[in-house]
């Protein structure tokens, strides 16, 4: 660390490291396709030697008379399936006979996936456009480390392919639109709903009533946890139960609100739970039916939700919505917000009313006299903040405005008040939204000086110390 | 099971309406947003008899101004099973406000 020469053997290493990961992920995937080719290939092997010598496969003869034409690998595989008397050999081989797309390979997708590569979903579809953080790990248990900057849909189709190399694993690695969503939907018996956003939740629910595909469906953020099966059997589709989209303001993201890691892991389980269920014929799959999941209290509660509306815009008597109204419809303009939400980017003040943190840096290191007020709810400022910040929560910051003149007073009387504008007042938050809001307020109340910190404390990690950590 | 506790109930009711005949006191549940926006995750909610699922939700409205937000963007159950807002609704029924949740 001391000499330059350290620092460079260091980043070598690292580079090295970083290549040789992404060699070997390749290679692995390599191998696995290519067992799985042998394995397809030895397969239809044993049934050409079973039909054109028939004298001495008598043994392979007697599993392929079987009707459910499950090898003996399949056999023991699959052996504790096969030993349920309600499953059994036909659910098994309905099972290997389908096929399921999970949109999504996040917190639901993750444990959705790993199941249903497991379980034996012959042909098995993953769609996401994303790529793998250190964020998603503490929920999204189907990605390593290793693949950390790389996409998802690899990822986790690498991770199916290495639970079972005996099922199809396809990867659609782009973003579902109303433009491509027909084409890949329509390769799929059932469709499993993953997505994080409002948008993409309208749009595959659309798909799947044009389409005739039942539909399951799970959600979770906090400690809260949705999930039923739309447009099966008669049942609802997600038009249905909320014809209005939910206003912005209640749309809560994992990215904002956090999420029990767990949470998401749990909905997905019961979501390749019911996707088997539709898939093998077995059982009563949980459709006009909402289950809610409460982590905190422990409580899960069923309830009835309403059948399928005949007024309802997708999938009513009246409706006629067709493939080509789907194409054309514009789900975020319908729901007012965006399929792949990119960070808000507020514009409220003018630049003189703007700092950057660079700047802001500067005049700390000057002496300047200032405040700095940062906004963000208390259990953020908790996580981290920058040293002698003050937390009014932008909540809050009506009834707490003596503190800031309060702070203003004595950061004067200790710095000594020899510029006459007296100690300046500066707003910070997570990145740079709700500082502008706290600003325009501040002003109207008469703190005519006050700016905000543009791009808040991730302007502040990027810029200004690499070492802040973010979230 | 089913009839037993519909006759329970409608004894309740009628010792209650004997001695308060005028209101009726339902569990309100709230869930995802709503909670964020009550900050409950469920309440007694007082009503006067007669009251219509509608009534319930136009008093919490006026209690939780807030609520507004998700008005037309929730499923409601009653005892656990869909409802419209026209269901007059008993005493100790269970009211739940459930608006989607999309994260995933």
């Amino acid at each position: 660390m001391e000499s330059n020469g350290g620092a460079t053997d260091v980043s070598s290493i690292r580079s090295e490291i970083e290549t040789l990961k992404a060699a070997k992920s390749d290679i692995e995937q390599r191998i696995s396709v290519l067992e799985a080719q042998l394995r397809e290939t030895t397969i239809n092997q044993q049934k050409t030697d079973t039909v054109s010598n028939g004298t001495c496969r008598s043994i392979s003869t007697v599993y392929s008379d079987n009707s459910h034409g499950l090898s003996p690998d399949m056999i023991y595989r699959y052996s504790r399936h096969l030993l349920l008397p309600s499953f059994g050999v036909q659910g098994q081989s309905n099972l290997l006979k389908s096929s399921v797309l999970v949109v999504g390979a996040g917190g639901l997708g993750s444990s959705a996936l790993l199941y249903l590569a497991a379980c034996g979903v012959g042909r098995l579809g993953i769609v996401d456009h994303d790529v793998v953080e250190l964020s998603n790990m503490h929920r999204q248990v189907i990605h390593t480390e290793a693949y950390i900057g790389q996409s998802k849909v690899k990822s986790a189709a690498a991770a199916c392919r290495s639970i079972n190399s005996s099922i199809q694993i396809i990867e659609h690695g782009e973003a579902l639109r109303t433009s491509n969503a027909l084409e890949i939907l329509s390769q799929y018996d059932i469709v499993v709903d993953g997505t994080d956003n409002p948008p993409s939740r309208y749009l595959i629910s659309d798909c799947c009533v044009v389409l005739g595909k039942p539909l399951v469906s799970g959600a979770a953020v906090g400690l809260e946890g949705q999930l039923t099966v739309y447009n099966y059997n008669g049942g609802p589709c997600y038009r249905c139960l909320f014809p209005t989209p939910p206003p912005t303001t209640a749309c809560q993201r994992c990215a904002d609100s956090g999420v029990l890691g767990v949470v998401p892991g749990i909905i997905g389980c019961l979501q390749a739970l019911e996707a088997i269920k539709i898939a093998s014929a077995v059982g009563e799959p949980l459709s006009g039916r909402m289950l809610l999941l409460d982590a905190l209290s422990a409580r899960i509660r069923i309830v009835k939700i309403r059948g399928r509306s005949s007024q309802c815009e997708a999938c009513g008597e009246n409706s006629a919505f067709t493939q080509d109204q789907f194409r054309n419809f514009d789900y975020e303009k319908f729901t007012q917000s965006p399929q792949f939400p990119l960070p808000l980017k507020l514009n409220l003040l003018s630049a003189d009313s703007r700092i950057s943190s660079k700047e802001y840096k500067e005049r700390v290191d000057n002496g300047e006299a200032h405040v700095l007020v940062d906004v963000r709810p208390a259990h953020h400022f908790k996580i981290v903040s920058l040293p002698n910040s003050i937390n009014i929560p932008l909540a809050n910051l009506e009834a707490r405005l003596h503190e800031i003149s309060l702070a203003m007073k004595e950061e004067e009387k200790h710095k000594g008040s020899e510029s006459s504008s007296g100690a300046s007042v500066y707003a910070v938050c997570r990145r740079g939204n709700d500082s502008q809001r706290a600003v325009q307020y501040l002003h109207k109340m008469g703190f005519t000086s006050a700016r905000d910190i543009v791009g808040g404390l991730e302007s502040w990690g990027r810029d200004v110390d690499p070492h802040f950590p973010t979230y | 099971m089913d009839i037993i506790e519909r006759e329970t109930k409608a004894r309740t009711v009628d010792c209650k309406s004997a001695e308060k005949e005028s209101s009726v006191q339902i569990r309100v549940l709230f869930f995802a947003r709503a909670r964020d926006l009550t900050g409950l995750t469920d309440m007694l909610l007082e009503v006067s008899y007669g009251s219509t699922t509608q009534d319930c939700l136009n008093k919490l409205i006026s209690r939780f101004p807030n609520l507004e937000e998700i008005r037309e963007c929730m499923v409601l159950a009653l005892n656990e099973e869909y409802t419209n807002e026209s269901v007059i609704v008993e005493e100790k029924d269970e009211l739940a406000i459930i608006p989607p949740i999309s994260g995933g």
